[in-house]
């Protein structure tokens, strides 16, 4: 299966070096492929579809993220064609939340002309397929990778999430100062590079805050048995624990953490910031701490459409990570429109010079790093709720 | 004593997965590596049953036994009897199971979808209470008590029963079985769908733990548990017993003495080590078939 997959990439990218071979001898100039326009902004009109791919993780350990963020790109992709002037061709991929099968999933996206690639869920992933798409000059915006090291890779990847070095110091700091927290028991899954940057970050911002670390523990992002770390972190009677890891690990963490007694406040990283927690974890999330690049409370006029039409559609609330998905849509239509352009290389230039660009999400920028810049939240569960912590 | 408490719940539930596992292998000396997808269906089957009809968690746990011990048939019958005439039958069991259980959990996918899905959480009685200075839940005895319970049950029917007479015989000689007029078909369906309904209570009482169930759990066992019966002495059902039993204490003391980093090593650092000491494993019998 892999080896005919492999071939059919071969193929695929040997047909594509032929084409491209092709019309650079022939149309030597402007192209007439329909993917260059005319106008700017709200006026540019394109004739062919924009070919926008996305690779999510649609089944495995991420695929409720993925899920998620399918739902609301087929949501914006239908919203926006509405506008009129550009219109978008979605493809969603299954990376399996596989690193291997995402590698032949960005292959397969790049050969298919793909005008840019959204995804993929995981930064974990996003480290092994960034490259690819760097090599082959295609723009790719990430819209739930947060760890470190990500737009590293190259100038043609970018992303709309808020990096967990943003989101954290704006935690920490906002539980420092409403709960008088001064020495907390730092628990994370090492074996994954989006919790482990999230650790890192916790660390760096304990220590700006002055926090004192009682303890470190380190678990697996596969075990679901905390009893054991918790009844340790018990043991050091610390005022909070704070926690780095995905949202399969975060349910029972705090169910067992509330279980054998442990009620102090519980700071999650950006993997706790699911209705996936309340539903699962019910009474025992009350008091979870988490930072978020978005909430569901904000009532900014696009959010608040957007939470609406969501959940009219697939009967579900809406999460960060679809609102991010969303919003990734949002800029790439501010990117395409501005140039005016599906060449890969336009929507590049643009996606460099996204400015307050209203969102979901709110007004958010790409700075010069290709990071996302916007407001973080800091949210507190509540009778069953995430409110603002106050 | 809350260590000593947590790492025998902790390996009860290595041990009752184990025992299921144990138990086709020291009969039918056949590997079914489609344990671990019995095992996520019970826990998948139980929460749906549960959360989707309102039933008791009393009631579910009978009815996934039930699942547990079709599922079983079904592996027998489909996975392994048509393998059973080859000469590598071993590794093509092996494969065929493996095969299985990934069939097992596309249908569970597709069924109930790659979310984690956990029991209501009035499922089951929240009742806690101090043993000695450690606080222990209801749940817990209750798994202990019922992986206990069913080791004993398996013994005492794998050693006296007519049943068991007839396992032990296949064990010995599937062929001199078979002309003494053994149904070695029967027995052997039997002995799966046996095992397969422990693995399949095993994922309830897991999910009913830990409060999580996905397509995944299964396989995070599954790992353990091959390692509890080989230390434990492969076919022998003490030993899958005592090896989780000492899995789960010296994973947790691990984590409290050594380092959180460290608990995976040291876990199965100390298995070699048991290894290299006894290798045919703590109960195994070296040459000859236990059951």
């Amino acid at each position: 299966m892999r080896k005919k997959l492999f071939s059919a990439a071969v193929c695929g990218s040997a047909l594509l070096l032929a084409i491209t071979g092709c019309s650079t001898t022939s149309g030597n100039g402007t192209k007439d492929d329909g993917a260059t326009g005319s106008g700017t902004g709200a006026d540019c009109v394109i004739k062919s579809a924009v070919p926008i791919s996305a690779a999510f993780s649609l089944t495995g350990a991420a695929a409720q993220y993925g899920a998620s963020q399918k739902n609301a790109l087929e949501l914006a992709v239908e919203d926006l064609n509405k506008v009129g002037g550009v219109t978008y061709e979605l493809t969603v991929e299954d990376d399996a939340t596989d690193p291997k099968q995402a590698i032949q999933v960005f292959d397969t996206l790049i050969a298919s002309g793909a005008a840019v690639i959204i995804g993929p869920t995981l930064s974990n992933t996003a480290k092994q397929t960034n490259p690819i798409a760097q090599d082959a000059k295609v723009p790719v915006l990430g819209v739930s990778n947060t760890a470190a090291g990500i737009t590293e890779i190259g100038d043609y990847i970018f992303r709309d999430s808020l990096t967990e070095d943003a989101v954290i110091p704006q935690t920490i700091k906002a539980a420092v100062e409403t709960l008088d927290v001064k020495k907390v028991v730092v628990m994370y899954s090492n074996d994954d590079a989006f919790t482990e940057s999230g650790y890192q970050a916790f660390a760096a911002a304990l220590k700006d805050e002055g926090v004192d670390i009682a303890d470190t523990l380190t678990f697996s992002k596969a075990d679901t048995d905390f009893r054991a770390l918790l009844n340790k972190a018990k043991k050091s009677d610390a005022d909070a624990i704070v926690v780095s890891g995905l949202i399969d690990a975060a349910v029972p963490l705090v169910t067992q953490a509330r279980e054998i007694g442990i009620d102090t406040p519980i700071i999650g990283g950006n993997g706790f910031n699911s209705p996936a927690l309340i539903k699962g974890a019910g009474k025992a999330a009350e008091g979870v701490i988490v930072g978020a690049a978005w909430n569901s409370a904000s009532d900014n006029e696009q959010n608040v459409k957007f939470i609406e039409d969501y959940t009219a559609k697939f009967d579900a609330a809406p999460d960060q990570f679809s609102a991010q998905a969303y919003a990734g849509l949002q800029i790439i239509d501010h990117a395409v429109r501005a140039e005016c352009s599906a060449e890969r290389e336009a929507i590049k230039a643009g996606l460099g010079d996204i400015t307050d660009v209203p969102t979901v999400l709110g007004d958010v920028s790409l700075n010069e790093n290709r990071d996302a810049v916007h407001d973080a939240l800091v949210q507190v569960v509540k009778d069953g709720k995430f409110a603002i912590l106050e | 004593m809350q260590l000593f408490l947590d790492g025998i719940f902790l390996g009860s539930i290595y041990a009752l997965f184990a025992i299921g596992f144990t138990l086709v292998f020291g009969i039918l000396d056949r590997l079914n590596l489609a344990h671990a997808s019995v095992f996520t269906a019970g826990a998948l089957v139980g929460i749906e049953v549960v959360s989707r009809f309102g039933i008791s968690i009393w009631l579910a746990i009978p009815l996934v036994l039930v699942l547990g011990a079709l599922l079983g048939v079904l592996i027998e019958r489909i996975a392994f009897r048509p393998l059973a005439g080859r000469h590598d039958a071993h590794f093509a069991g092996l494969i065929s199971s493996i095969a299985f259980g990934a069939i097992i959990l596309s249908l569970l996918q597709a069924l109930f979808g790659a979310d984690t899905r956990r029991f209501p959480a009035d499922a089951f009685p929240q009742a806690r209470f101090e043993i000695l200075g450690a606080t222990v839940s209801l749940l817990q005895v209750i798994i202990l008590v019922i992986s206990v319970s069913l080791m004993v049950v398996l013994t005492w029917l794998v050693a006296k029963s007519k049943l068991g007479r007839g396992m032990r015989t296949i064990a010995e000689n599937p062929h001199a079985a078979a002309v003494l007029g053994l149904n070695v078909g029967r027995i052997s369906s039997t002995t799966f769908a046996i095992s397969s309904a422990l693995g399949a209570v095993a994922g309830v009482l897991f999910t009913l733990n830990v409060n999580a169930a996905q397509l995944g759990i299964g396989h995070a066992v599954e790992l353990k548990a091959l390692a509890v019966i080989v230390v434990g002495g492969m076919g022998s059902l003490p030993g899958a017993l005592v090896g989780g039993l000492i899995l789960g204490l010296s994973e947790v003391l691990a984590v409290n003495y050594i380092g959180s980093s460290w608990r995976d090593m040291v876990a199965f650092g100390l298995l070699f080590l048991i290894l290299i000491l006894r290798p045919q494993g703590l109960f195994g019998a070296r040459k000859t078939r236990e059951v």
